[in-house]
């Protein structure tokens, strides 16, 4: 069986898979693949079945060693790539804050509550890569590995993410959403796989009372007291207290997960929703 | 009285209910009825659905939840605790009470788990002694132990496994509030009742 030895685990480096869905009610975060679009790409490059766990590495990726050439992929924050390697710098990432290293075969880690991701919030799941661990790859799929390359998506300058308003637009001032969707945010240093950051003027609440908690969805941009909004990626709390004003759009989130820092995001209500 | 739909992304929506049981029967119906729905999420006084293809038509079950009666009383669950946390003194303070009498209210109330989050096994146990309603602490601490009992503002609970947290701590249980490889992971689910006892 071929191992991986990591020899640099770059700035963040996590085990992911499709994560923990269905599992909220016991606390436990959704997790999985923060662009999942660019992780299901790079398995399908190599002939991997749906959910097999890969890498995903954060701004600067990591260095491996193989112990036997291996067919990999990299997607996402990287132009996609198939290749097969006994060494691998994945580099630092362009376009994006993410880059998925797929190996044919998947990461073979213990799976917890039947996903083998690593989950930031609570810890469930492998830790982190370290420099010297040593992960296992799983056997070879039935199904060849694709092409050499495809085209990677579009990344637009400033993206803009549709929303969904609600459920609690009402705890804001009537003009909170117009200012939502008028101003481009910029995207703080201080985000990460639990939520992204927005920096921009202040959302005005029209109630001041504190809302009781409930259920949170991936997308959700959720409001604290300061009024700069969080939104919330695949290791968010189950539950929270803070207003909701909207939801990004399940099929915005893999451009939202690639949000760099310093960057600017736009808004817009999702027209079928207006 | 009214239940209150409200958008919760393109795959989501947020069920207002007029309070917590209401919203642990009508999630116990979905979980029952509704194989299409991927999370059924109770809130202080809410569910929150998911689902992955088509809106599914979500009123009939809601009503019902309202017309229905409480259903039989929970499962009773006693929690072990060493009344030793670093706030009980402060919480006597807060309180005008003893710490004696502290650890007497606590143990003395029977608790309702009206919801989990959080964190993997978090309940949020209400129905406490209503002398025991405390603030958070103005800064939270960077780590609580995992076993540690807490209140803060209506709520008792306990902490699963280390993390940051606001609440003031008590004391600390050997009992193990959730552990993956249990089936179910988590030692409560909404609806159980909850009695500390001194350990």
């Amino acid at each position: 069986m071929t191992r991986i030895e990591v020899v640099t685990p770059g700035l963040l480096t996590t085990v992911q898979d499709r994560g923990r869905p269905g599992l909220a009610h016991l606390g436990v975060p959704p997790s999985g693949a923060a662009d999942p679009a660019a992780y299901e790409l790079g398995n399908r490059m190599v002939g991997n079945p749906d959910g097999a766990a890969a890498l995903e590495a954060t701004l600067d990726g990591p260095v491996l060693r193989f112990d036997a050439p291996t067919t990999v992929a990299l997607t996402g924050a990287t132009t996609p790539v198939v290749r097969t390697v006994e060494m691998l710098d994945v580099g630092r990432c362009v376009n994006g804050v993410r880059t998925y290293v797929c190996v044919r075969g998947g990461i073979d880690v213990e799976p917890v509550l039947g996903s083998r991701s690593t989950d930031l919030l609570t810890g469930l799941g492998p830790a982190p890569l370290r420099g010297g661990d040593v992960l296992r790859v799983g056997p070879a799929p039935s199904r060849p590995a694709g092409p050499g390359t495809v085209p990677g998506p579009a990344v637009p300058g400033t993206p803009v993410l549709r929303i969904v308003p609600g459920p609690r637009d009402a705890w804001f001032a009537p003009d909170a959403l117009e200012a939502l969707c008028s101003e481009p945010w910029r995207v703080s240093s201080s985000s990460n796989r639990v939520g992204i950051r927005l920096e921009g003027p202040a959302l005005e609440r029209a109630r001041r009372d504190e809302l009781l908690s409930e259920g949170l969805v991936t997308g959700a941009l959720q409001v604290p007291p300061s009024g700069q909004p969080i939104l919330l990626l695949q290791d968010h709390p189950t539950t929270g207290g803070y207003p909701v004003i909207g939801v990004v759009r399940s099929d915005d989130v893999p451009l939202a997960a690639q949000l760099a820092p310093g960057f600017r995001v736009r808004f817009v209500v999702d027209p079928q929703f207006t | 009285m009214n239940v209150t739909v409200r958008p919760a992304g393109d795959h989501g929506a947020l069920i207002e209910l007029p309070d917590n049981g209401a919203a642990v029967r009508l999630a116990g119906l979905l979980r029952e009825e509704r194989s299409d729905l991927l999370d059924v999420v109770i809130g202080h006084t809410t569910v929150l659905v998911t689902w992955v293809g088509e809106i599914p038509d979500l009123g009939d079950a809601a009503e019902r939840a309202l017309v229905s009666e409480a259903g039989p009383a929970g499962r009773l669950v006693e929690i072990p605790v060493v009344y030793d946390g670093p706030d009980l003194d402060e919480v006597a303070r807060l309180t005008g009470l003893s710490p004696e009498e502290v650890i007497a209210r606590h143990t003395g109330a029977e608790h309702v788990a009206a919801f989990i989050g959080f964190q993997p096994g978090f309940a949020y146990l209400t129905g406490g002694d209503e002398l025991l309603h405390v603030p958070r602490r103005d800064v939270p601490r960077t780590r609580v132990p995992g076993g540690t009992v807490a209140i803060a503002g209506p709520y008792s609970g306990v902490y699963p496994r280390e993390s940051p947290g606001g609440w003031r701590l008590l004391g600390s249980t050997t009992a193990l509030m959730f552990d993956p490889a249990r089936e179910p992971p988590a030692l409560l689910a909404p609806g159980d009742r909850v009695r500390f006892v001194v350990a």
